[in-house]
């Protein structure tokens, strides 16, 4: 491209307008003015960024910016945000934090909310532990199942949740604690592998050992029970289910009566609020393996047994 | 475009134009009687009655449907036309209908040219009422153009309001109709005017009433030649074959005056030159310059020629409706080939061919749909569960569709997956079964999660999800869905 400069702006014949002065490649260009409605666009433009510099945050200081007339902050609209979402929640969150989670299942609407709001908080504060689909792994419960170490009805659920699993500090907490027998020297390797034996057996994976079974009768069952069907209030896993928490290979099995396991889990109730707790209580529970809430010991229930039996939301 | 303005033709060096923008000229047309005049009266009463009456159409759906005829209730995701119920996920009979309605244009013209543009578009239509509604109030075509020209004064003044607030009233009343195909068409009356339709019922009223106040009141035959698309398309679409509104210049040249005519017989043809033509063309067009974008082939012209041939008693027919190729051929002293052979050609019959068979095709799959139908969705995470009795569950989202106006008892069972059970989040575990028997509400879309177990030692499989209407319709429809286990892969 050439760019021959002109003698400078002349008088275009057919049109009578002045050029703009240059000539490329023997075209020239005509200096008509800008249409009226772009320049009055361009000046609407102009005043609008001049109103909104004043309006709102704009001008970078040194260790800030002007804070606009309007006082908008990114921040500000947030809190708006969520103080609106707090106001249209008020109502759920108040009956939630007056029913005793038990009733829960007598609600309905109120248990669907209380499971949305219970997946929210699980995906903030449980996923670490037991994983986005709540399928935990080796050590860590898997929550979708039917097998619970200390209770899967709501208020078991509840309880654990508030008090953690063997917390230090929190005098409710669930707590239990195995022996190590192998490390302990309790039982010699050979009694390791026969009450492994016997274990297996009880599941059907591994042939039974009598011996294994004296020593299980004089050692586990007291806590595992003499069937092994384990025990709630010990958080004692049942050994006959297909359910192994740190698995169930013979090696596993030899690992965990060698040095024992004794899993930790937060106490949520200094730091969650009763009523997130009660969400995530229902949320787990309506995973797919909550048991039905019965009243032990309690005189004269009053919830209706028909109610209880619908209980799964 | 016949401009008698001289245009700078790009890159030659004569001198600038005289003007590259000339003013709307003002189309006042005078009023004529006649077949077509008579036959755009009909058309223009069958459609306006169907554009404004059709919301207020019952049609009784039962007590848990809309009983208007006609309804795009796009709040319920539901399209109601008469005895059909269209779902969202059935959009393509809306498809089918617009295709229909795009090939039908294309049938109409291949078969009898503008006759679409000449009678039914809409802003034909609204046009040619906004013309009268000039006649009501000013007067005929040189009242009008005498008022056009006259200064302001207070006849004008109260002429022009008197006019301009019955255009706006049609407007209003046009925009208004509108909105009563997206609700029920009395409550939203109601509602509109107590001030308690939805915001948007008002936006569109008052977007329509202005389209129509402008489009129908200034803008007229402009929309047809500047805006349209339509006549670009129909210029590809029309030949010396299609039925245009023709002058038939072998007979009418030389124009000349019956004076003229007189003097000096033979020398002129049967055009008089009264322009009476020009007067009643409702886009302002002389349509002895031959076929032009601006013709939208109403027919005025032949009614106005054909009376003034009466009167000075020579044939009619001197602007007819006749192909090119005919014009031609009667120039030459043939006889045209008969009405019939002109519509029914080639193109016609596979253009109607096309259409019908659209139709058809559409009505078949409208007869024989399924009011029943089932999605299943399958848990990801995670995939499958081992259940402390060794057995295995898999979750999945079922979501049974029922489509019609009624509640139906819909049994969900599974095919395939021998010792599968399943219970849903609803009923205790105990209650596990093959099949499940759920109360679906009238025209809704039930969500279950269904939990699906199967005992020890299963395998990765797939299997069937059947629906079954357990009503006399006897309906259903499956889903095939995958069975996750662990450690074994298919």
């Amino acid at each position: 491209m050439t760019d021959i400069k002109h003698d400078g702006p002349r008088i275009d014949e057919a049109t009578g307008v002045e050029t703009v002065g240059h000539e490329w490649d023997g075209i020239e260009e005509l200096n008509n003015p800008l249409p009226r409605w772009w320049i009055l666009s361009f000046y609407a433009c102009i005043l609008w960024a001049i109103a909104y510099c004043i309006a709102y945050p704009a001008w970078p200081m040194i260790s800030s910016a002007t804070q606009g007339m309007l006082g908008w902050t990114s921040r500000g609209e947030l809190a708006a945000e969520m103080k609106t979402q707090e106001k249209e929640r008020a109502a759920n969150v108040a009956a939630l934090a007056g029913m005793p989670i038990e009733q829960l299942p007598g609600n309905p609407a109120l248990m669907r909310a209380a499971v949305a709001g219970g997946r929210a908080a699980f995906k903030v504060n449980c996923v670490q532990c037991h994983g986005s689909g709540a399928a935990g792994s080796k050590g860590y419960p898997n929550l979708n199942d039917d097998d619970w170490l200390w209770g899967g009805d709501l208020k078991a659920i509840e309880t654990t949740l508030i008090h953690g699993i063997r917390q230090p500090g929190d005098d409710q907490t669930r707590f239990s604690q195995m022996p190590s027998f192998g490390r302990d020297g309790i039982l010699t390797p050979a009694q390791v592998s026969a009450v492994t034996s016997h274990v297996l057996a009880l599941s059907g994976k591994a042939k039974d050992s009598p011996a294994g079974a004296q020593l299980f009768t004089e050692n586990c069952a007291v806590c595992h029970g003499p069937d092994g069907k384990g025990m709630r209030e010990f958080g004692a896993p049942n050994l006959t289910d297909a359910i192994w928490l740190f698995g169930g290979s013979r090696q596993d099995v030899i690992a965990s009566v060698t040095n024992a396991h004794a899993g930790v889990m937060p106490a949520w109730g200094n730091r969650l609020d009763p009523v997130t707790i009660k969400m995530l209580a229902a949320y787990v529970h309506s995973l797919g393996g909550g048991e039905d809430f019965i009243e032990q010991a309690a005189p004269a229930a009053p919830a209706t047994p028909a109610e209880q039996t619908n209980e799964q939301p | 475009m016949n401009n008698p303005e001289k245009i700078m033709v790009p890159g030659s060096h004569v001198p600038g134009p005289e003007k590259l923008y000339e003013k709307r000229k003002g189309v006042y047309p005078q009023k004529i009687d006649g077949p077509f005049r008579r036959f755009k009266w009909f058309v223009m009463f069958v459609t306006l009655t169907i554009y404004y009456g059709t919301p207020w159409l019952r049609w009784d759906r039962g007590p848990y449907a809309p009983d208007q005829a006609v309804l795009v209730d796009l709040a319920h995701r539901r399209f109601y036309m008469f005895g059909i119920e269209i779902w969202p996920h059935e959009f393509y009979f809306v498809a089918g209908l617009l295709i229909m309605a795009g090939i039908g244009l294309f049938l109409v013209t291949s078969a009898v040219g503008r006759a679409w543009c000449g009678y039914s578009c809409p802003q034909t239509v609204w046009t040619d009422l906004f013309q009268h509604i000039d006649r009501f109030v000013d007067g005929d075509r040189n009242a009008q153009m005498r008022l056009a020209k006259a200064p302001w004064g207070p006849q004008k003044i109260f002429k022009r309001t008197l006019k301009y607030s019955i255009y706006l009233l049609i407007s209003f009343w046009t925009g208004g109709a509108w909105i009563m195909y997206f609700a029920d068409a009395p409550t939203l009356t109601h509602d509109f005017w107590t001030g308690q339709a939805a915001p948007v019922a008002y936006a569109t009223v008052a977007v329509l009433t202005a389209t129509t106040f402008l489009l129908g009141g200034f803008a007229r035959e402009q929309v047809c030649i500047y805006m349209c698309p339509w006549p670009r398309i129909q210029t590809a679409m029309l030949d010396e074959k299609s039925l245009l509104v023709t002058y038939k210049d072998w007979r009418g040249e030389k124009r000349g005056s019956l004076k003229k005519a007189e003097k000096n017989p033979g020398e002129y043809g049967d055009c008089i030159d009264c322009n009476q033509c020009v007067a009643v063309c409702p886009t302002g067009y002389d349509i002895r310059n031959g076929p032009d974008i601006a013709c939208i082939t109403c027919g005025l012209c032949i009614d106005a020629c054909d009376r003034v041939m009466k009167e000075v008693g020579r044939p009619r027919g001197l602007i007819d409706y006749a192909t090119l190729e005919d014009n031609k051929r009667e120039s030459a002293g043939e006889t045209p080939r008969p009405v019939w052979k002109t519509i029914f050609h080639l193109r016609t019959i596979i253009y109607l061919g096309v259409w019908g068979g659209l139709g058809l095709g559409l009505l078949f799959a409208l007869g024989t749909r399924n009011h029943t139908d089932i999605t299943i969705a399958q848990d990801r995470n995670p995939p499958f569960m081992l259940m402390s009795d060794g057995s295995v569950r898999n979750a999945y989202t079922l979501k049974l569709r029922n489509m019609e106006s009624r509640p139906r008892k819909m049994e969900v069972a599974i095919e395939g997956l021998p010792g599968a059970v399943m219970w849903s989040e609803d009923m205790p575990r105990e209650a596990a079964a093959r099949k499940i028997v759920r109360d679906v509400p009238a025209d809704e879309i039930d969500t279950m999660r269904a939990y699906v177990v199967v005992p020890e030692g299963a395998r990765s499989q797939k299997f069937t999800f059947i629906l079954r209407s357990l009503d006399e319709t006897g309906e259903s429809d499956s889903g095939q869905a995958n069975f996750e286990a662990p450690g074994s892969e298919e």
